[in-house]
C-alpha cells in the first residue's frame, strides 16, 4: 500500500475516533448523536474495506 | 439505563440496521455476474491485462474478444461501458460479439470497458442497480453502472486531477472517468492503466479504427452524433450522410477540440496511428429535470418534463411521446459502427474489414434489442464468460 493510502487511513481511523469520542459525550442533543453516527458510515465502511 | 444511553442504543441500531441492508443490496450488485455469450465469429478470448500488468488481480481487469476472419484485413477495436451507466454501448457490443462473423480482418471488442464503474451507482440520483431486456427466452439481466470507476477500486481522488501527459488540469472526478484518463500508463491510477491496455491493444494489433460507443443527455449539445478528429474526419461524415440517406436517422458529426484531453476522440488518435470516432446517441436517463430515474425511462426514454422541454425547443434532438426507445439508441449504434468500418474498407482498401450477419437500425427497431441475444442456459458453456 503506498505511503499516501496509508495516511489516507489513519485520518480516516482518526475523524473515526473523534466522532465515537463526540457520540459517547454527547447528552442531549439526538440529532447530533445521530449526525455523528451517520457521517462515521463511509470512514467506517472504507477502514473496514468493505468491498 | 438511563434515557441518554437508551436514545444512544437505538440510534446505533437503527443505523446499524440501515448499513446492514443497503451493504447487503450494494454488495450483491457489485457481486452480480452478467453471462456474455460468445457468437460464432469469437475466435479468443483475452485479459486486458495481457496488455497493461498492472491490472491483473484487480477488478478493472475486464475480457477482450477477438473475432479473426480467414483473410487478412484491417483491424477494428470496440469500446463499450467506459461509461457504464450509458448501457446502449453495452448492449450493441454483445449484439456484435453474439452475431458477428468476420470474414475479412479483425474485430476486437471489450463490452465492459470500465469494469469497476460497471460495479458502481450513484445511490444520490436513486439510480436502478439493475435493468432486464426482454428476449425469446426470457429476459437478460444486467447491472446499471456509472460513469466513473467505484472508488473501492481506486481511491482516494486527487483534489484535482493532473491529466498525463498533457498537464491539463480536470475535476477530480475524473481520475476515475475512462474518458478522460486517455492515453494512460502503464504505472498510473487504475483508470490510466485500463486506458493504457486499451493503447497498447491498438499499438501491437495495429488496430485501424477504434469506436467508443456512449450515450449523451438530449439537453447536451454533443449528442446523436459521431465525435472525431481531423484524422477521422471524412469517414466521420461519409457515415453520418450515408446512413442519413439510406437509412433515415441524423447522426451529425462533431469536431474533437483539441485542447480538451484525455478523451477517447483526441488522445486515440494523438498518441497512436488509430482512427478514433466516439459515438453518441440520446439518452434522456441522463438529463437532469427529468422525473424519477426508474428503468422504465432508461430504457423506452419518455419523461413528460423532456417533452415540455421539447416543445420550448430546449432539446437538441427531436422528441416526442414515444421517446427515445433503447431500439432506437442500439439500433443507431449497430448501423453506424457497421458504416464506419464500411467506409474505412472503401477508403483503405488493402486493410478491408468484412463484417456479416450484424442487424441494421431498421431490425434493430423492428425486432428489439433482446431478439439478438442467446439463451446462455442452452449455449456451450465454454462459449459463456460470466463477469
Amino acid at each position: 500500500m503506498p505511503l499516501i493510502m496509508i495516511i489516507y487511513y489513519a485520518i480516516c481511523v482518526y475523524i473515526g475516533a473523534m466522532l465515537i469520542w463526540n457520540f459517547l459525550r454527547e447528552k442531549k442533543s439526538v440529532n447530533d448523536m445521530l449526525l455523528y453516527l451517520l457521517i462515521l458510515i463511509p470512514l467506517v465502511l472504507r477502514i473496514l474495506r468493505v468491498k | 439505563m438511563s434515557r441518554e444511553w437508551t436514545i444512544k442504543f437505538v440510534l446505533l441500531a437503527a443505523v446499524a440496521a440501515i448499513i446492514v441492508m443497503a451493504g447487503f443490496q450494494l454488495y450483491n450488485h457489485r457481486h452480480y455476474r452478467t453471462s456474455i455469450v460468445t457468437g460464432p465469429g469469437v475466435t479468443k478470448v483475452v485479459k486486458l491485462s495481457d496488455y497493461s500488468e498492472g491490472l491483473k488481480g484487480t477488478m478493472a481487469d475486464t475480457n477482450v474478444f477477438f473475432l479473426e476472419g480467414k483473410e487478412e484485413g484491417g483491424t477494428v477495436l470496440i469500446l463499450a461501458n467506459t461509461h457504464a451507466n450509458e448501457p446502449a454501448a453495452l448492449l450493441s457490443a454483445l449484439i456484435l460479439l453474439e452475431n458477428a462473423v468476420v470474414d475479412k480482418g479483425t474485430l476486437i471488442i471489450i463490452p465492459q470497458f470500465n469494469n469497476s464503474a460497471g460495479r458502481n451507482t450513484r445511490p444520490g440520483d436513486g439510480y436502478p442497480l439493475y435493468f432486464e431486456i426482454p428476449t425469446d427466452w426470457g429476459s437478460k439481466k444486467f447491472r446499471m453502472g456509472n460513469r466513473d470507476a467505484s472508488p473501492l477500486d481506486q481511491w482516494p481522488d486527487p483534489d484535482v486531477y493532473v491529466h498525463y501527459p498533457e498537464k491539463q488540469l480536470l475535476s477530480f472526478l475524473d481520475v476515475r472517468n475512462t474518458n478522460r484518463t486517455w492515453p494512460g500508463r502503464k504505472n498510473g491510477p487504475l483508470m490510466e492503466r485500463v486506458t493504457y491496455g486499451a493503447m497498447q491493444i491498438m499499438r501491437e494489433e495495429k488496430v485501424d479504427i477504434a469506436v467508443d460507443i456512449h450515450g449523451a443527455e438530449t439537453m447536451f449539445p454533443v449528442t446523436n452524433c459521431i465525435v472525431a478528429p481531423d484524422k477521422s474526419m471524412r469517414i466521420a461524415i461519409m457515415t453520418s450522410l450515408t446512413v442519413k440517406s439510406r437509412e433515415r436517422f441524423d447522426n451529425h458529426v462533431e469536431s474533437s477540440p483539441s485542447g480538451f484531453r484525455g478523451l477517447s476522440h483526441r488522445e486515440i488518435g494523438d498518441y497512436s496511428d488509430t482512427m478514433p470516432f466516439l459515438l453518441e446517441a440520446p439518452l434522456p436517463f441522463l438529463d437532469q429535470p427529468t422525473g424519477p430515474k426508474t428503468v422504465d425511462l432508461l430504457l423506452d426514454g419518455k419523461d413528460p418534463f423532456l417533452l415540455s422541454l421539447s416543445k420550448k425547443r430546449k432539446l437538441f434532438v427531436p422528441y416526442d411521446e414515444t421517446g427515445w426507445p433503447m431500439e432506437k439508441r442500439v439500433g443507431q449504434h449497430c448501423s453506424v459502427t457497421l458504416e464506419l468500418i464500411r467506409q474505412f474498407s472503401r477508403k483503405y482498401p488493402e486493410r478491408t474489414i468484412t463484417i456479416r450477419n450484424v442487424p441494421r437500425y431498421a431490425e434493430v427497431v423492428k425486432n428489439g434489442v433482446g431478439y439478438y441475444y442467446h439463451d446462455p442456459a442452452k449455449t456451450d458453456k465454454k462459449n459463456v464468460y460470466i463477469n
